[in-house]
């Protein structure tokens, strides 16, 4: 019953042995032992693709494991779907709220499981029942509101009492500051620390280390997979967290860096830009020269780059190549010289339906055909030639759906390199890419900017900036924070710089 | 922006299923198979139907929809739908004829020809514009437009007929355009012939071509290689209406009365998607051929006038239609499903 289960929770001990799981052949999580205490906050933290999110997925019902086992109670347990995982206690808070934003608080609390009378909501005991559930977590908010228009951090306690409404014992909270104002999050933390002294267990995945040293119980880090340690957070500090999130370095697996004339021309000039996810930012790209952009996951880098490909519209500021201002739409910057490689190759990069040989020839179609006729002859060398120059070998005539993720991204390159550039923008150039094509790719960056080409560098993976880039900007907010090269360019000051203090942030 | 691909089941290889069935081209046997089991089924079942007069017959009367199902056929592979091109075809049939009547002789059936032939361009280009640059769904905007277009169709014919009855347009000035039949075969199909031809070349060969099948391959990643979507995209839709102009004016030519039927414009519209879809052509965008849609119109065709050479009852003709299509659909979602 809602009113009881607000009190004192049932007890819920999850636990996880030697669990792995896997995409495709590529293991994402590799024996994982995880034992989440009832009555305590126990915080999840890792680089992006450490493997928090599959692991929480995994307790949530979302994904089954594949080796290893799930313990609920001492007794294995697998859930077929976030239904079941529910119905045993377990919750999870998402980035994304998931409320029906036209029905009021109270309604979305106990949506799915109003109080009825004949088959009709009985509207009395649905507000007794939430203002029960009120009381017992302290918001205020009014049951009779609409959820839509509320505010994120209120939409989120909505989403908090509607696990406590479903009885949950364990709830996961996917970054769930992330949106939040410096005061609500200091009233979110509040909450946070009370469900777990009424005896729930609460899950939290946050990048934010002093949050997570805050709040947490127990942190437990996660690196390529792998579980690095679990440790009561007392025992924890910043830098031992960010140790263990970056780990060993794992030798040269990148190719020298080309010298850049420090006198170089200015390729790309790109003053106080203003667009959607973007708030002021300036800085150059040299010929030659490497420049990468760090940061977390939703932190303004792919905006930056969209911004100065013209694929959205700029609010203010300019893009210049060459000193002539960009005109502010993707013919145009193809025109002018640049060149994007989209982060998502599925979503934005390849046309998975069509051959190879369309696919490495599609945005510069001019070359091959004259007054719009395509010549098979020349497109069929043109696309041979650049996908010898990318190392992809076989049939072109397949669709490109058939390639390995890393050789999808070789054919993205291939178009890159069919006219020549002034400036490259490779947007995570090797995620979802097997190692032996990483070096490939690596190597064709360096090529790039060897011939003289401005690259602009995104990526969530430090190491991979690190070794690439002349020089590294970090992005935070959708600004540039902080700008290293030479001997200050190293993962601490990178990574230091990219996780912000949320309350800092919010009083900015 | 997702989290990271890792963590994601979409970063699972793209293989899956044995190599030796992936390399079967499915999809490119759907409609060829049938077409030709059934095409030996009637030539062996009815002595009437492998006769030069009776396949003449049936093509000159596909020719009209083979030139909107062709055209259809571009706009569905760039991602659109048009559910208008029946109401076009009998709204440009109605201008042509009405000019006809009004304006009479050659200079009559001339001007006709054009303004009717127009008329479905400007339809198409409206069409275009509404479901990219307005942002309405091409299914939703193509259903209104259908509606207004056939409300206009009956505003116009007002001024084509006296009295009650249909738009006539007997006169051998125009009628020439259905009758005459060089080297013994009818103009409308040779006229069809080389309307397939070329948006059959336009399709495999050209720059515009590649975009289409880009555009509704993948719209963004079109949109990011440079490609200009919305452009693309209206130019099929203008494709598709000056098509339904052009047959509208050859069917008013062979007939030769203007059709005023809501239900003939949207018997059009159901048989040309019809066509497009048992020929293989997807409806999600992105593939299909000018010549799978030949097949599956013609198929129909053939399936229809099979029905009557063999004198089965026409009531079965729509049940077999429809589970056609449901089996030719399900096979193209059956085949997707195996390649992802």
């Amino acid at each position: 019953m809602p009113h009881t289960a607000a009190a004192v929770a049932p007890q819920l001990l999850v636990e996880l042995r030697g669990a792995g799981k896997s995409f495709g052949g590529v293991p994402v999580l590799t024996g994982i032992d995880l034992r989440l205490e009832p009555g305590s906050v126990h915080a999840l933290v890792g680089e992006n693709g450490a493997g928090k999110s599959t692991l929480s997925k995994i307790i949530s019902g979302v994904y089954t494991i594949e080796s290893g086992r799930l313990l609920i109670d001492g007794e294995e347990a697998s859930f077929s779907s976030p239904r079941e995982a529910l119905d045993r206690g377990i919750a999870t808070i998402a980035q994304e709220l998931a409320l029906v934003p036209e029905l009021t608080v109270a309604e979305n609390v106990f949506l799915g499981r109003e109080p009825r009378t004949l088959g009709f909501i009985n509207r009395r005991k649905l507000r007794r029942d939430y203002l029960a559930i009120a009381e017992s977590t302290g918001f205020e908010l009014d049951p009779d509101a609409t959820v839509g228009g509320m505010r994120t951090a209120d939409q989120q306690k909505v989403e908090i009492m509607r696990a406590l409404a479903r009885g949950a014992s364990l709830i996961i909270m996917d970054e769930p500051t992330a949106a939040l104002s410096a005061h609500d999050t200091v009233l979110l933390h509040g909450v946070v620390r009370q469900l777990a002294a009424s005896g729930r267990t609460v899950v939290l995945i946050s990048h934010f280390l002093s949050e997570v040293l805050d709040l947490a119980d127990t942190i437990t880090i996660l690196r390529d997979g792998r579980l690095i340690r679990t440790a009561p957070a007392s025992e924890e500090t910043d830098s031992s967290l960010i140790e263990g999130m970056l780990g060993r370095s794992l030798g040269s697996v990148f190719p020298d860096k080309p010298d850049v004339v420090s006198q170089g021309e200015v390729v790309l000039r790109v003053t106080d830009l203003v667009a959607p996810g973007v708030y002021g930012v300036s800085f150059d790209v040299r010929a030659g020269e490497i420049v990468g952009l760090a940061g977390l996951v939703g932190a303004g880098r792919s905006e930056i780059a969209h911004a100065i490909f013209g694929s959205v519209a700029i609010a203010a500021g300019t893009v210049e190549i060459e000193g002539v201002e960009t005109s502010g739409s993707i013919p145009g910057a193809l025109k002018s010289g640049i060149f994007l490689i989209p982060e998502s190759r599925k979503e934005q990069g390849l046309v998975l339906g069509r051959p190879i040989r369309d696919n490495v020839t599609l945005s510069n179609m001019g070359q091959i055909a004259t007054g719009g006729w395509v010549s098979a002859g020349v497109e069929r060398r043109a696309s041979r030639s650049l996908l010898d120059r990318v190392t992809v070998a076989g049939d072109d005539r397949r669709n490109v759906s058939a390639l390995s993720g890393g050789n999808q991204q070789k054919v993205l390159f291939g178009r890159a390199l069919q006219r020549s550039r002034k400036l490259l923008i490779a947007d995570e150039p090797t995620r979802g890419v097997d190692v032996g094509s990483r070096r490939a790719i690596y190597d064709l960056i360096v090529e790039q900017a060897a011939n003289g080409i401005g690259v602009l560098v995104i990526s969530s993976d430090v190491e991979e900036v690190i070794g690439l880039a002349h020089r590294v900007l970090v992005v935070r907010g959708g600004t540039i924070v902080g700008e290293f090269a030479g001997r200050a360019m190293t993962e601490e000051n990178i990574i230091t710089a990219a996780f912000a203090d949320p309350i800092m942030n919010g009083s900015e | 922006m997702s989290n990271d691909t890792l963590e994601k089941p979409r970063a699972a290889a793209p293989f899956g299923g044995r190599p030796s069935m992936r390399r079967i081209p499915w999809r490119s046997l759907a409609i060829v198979v049938p077409f030709l089991a059934v095409f030996i089924a009637l030539t062996i079942g009815s002595p009437a139907f492998f006769s030069a007069q009776n396949i003449g017959n049936v093509l000159d009367r596909q020719s009209g929809i083979l030139i909107v199902a062709a055209a259809a056929t571009l706009v569905l592979i760039a991602g659109g739908i048009d559910l208008s091109i029946g109401a076009t075809y009998m709204f440009t049939a109605v201008i042509c004829g009405t000019i006809i009547v009004r304006v009479g002789g050659e200079t009559g059936a001339a001007l006709g020809i054009i303004a009717g032939i127009l008329a479905g361009l400007i339809v198409g280009l409206l069409n275009g514009v509404i479901s990219t640059y307005l942002k309405i769904n091409p299914l939703i905007a193509t259903l209104a437009m259908s509606f207004i277009i056939l409300g206009a169709t009956k505003l116009v014919s007002q001024f084509g007929k006296e009295g009650i009855g249909q738009i006539r347009v007997d006169v051998p000035e125009f009628r020439w355009l259905a009758l005459t039949k060089p080297l013994g075969v009818s103009l409308p199909t040779w006229i069809a012939l080389v309307v397939l031809i070329v948006l059959g070349v336009i399709l495999w060969r050209t720059t515009f071509g590649r975009y289409v099948y880009a555009a509704g391959g993948n719209a963004e990643a079109a949109r990011l290689a440079g490609i200009r979507v919305n452009v693309v995209r209206i130019t099929t839709f203008a494709l598709a209406g000056t098509a339904a102009g052009l047959a509208g004016v050859i069917d008013l030519a062979r007939t030769p009365s203007a059709p005023e039927n809501d239900a003939i414009a949207t018997t059009l519209t159901f048989t040309v998607l019809a066509g497009i879809v048992v020929g293989g052509t997807s409806i999600l965008g992105g593939e299909g051929a000018v010549w799978r849609t030949v097949l599956g119109i013609l198929f129909i065709a053939m399936l229809y006038n099979g029905f009557t050479l063999l004198r089965i009852d026409p009531l079965f003709q729509g049940i077999a239609l429809g589970m056609i299509i449901l089996v030719a659909v399900g096979f193209d979602a059956w085949s997707k499903f195996r390649r992802t």
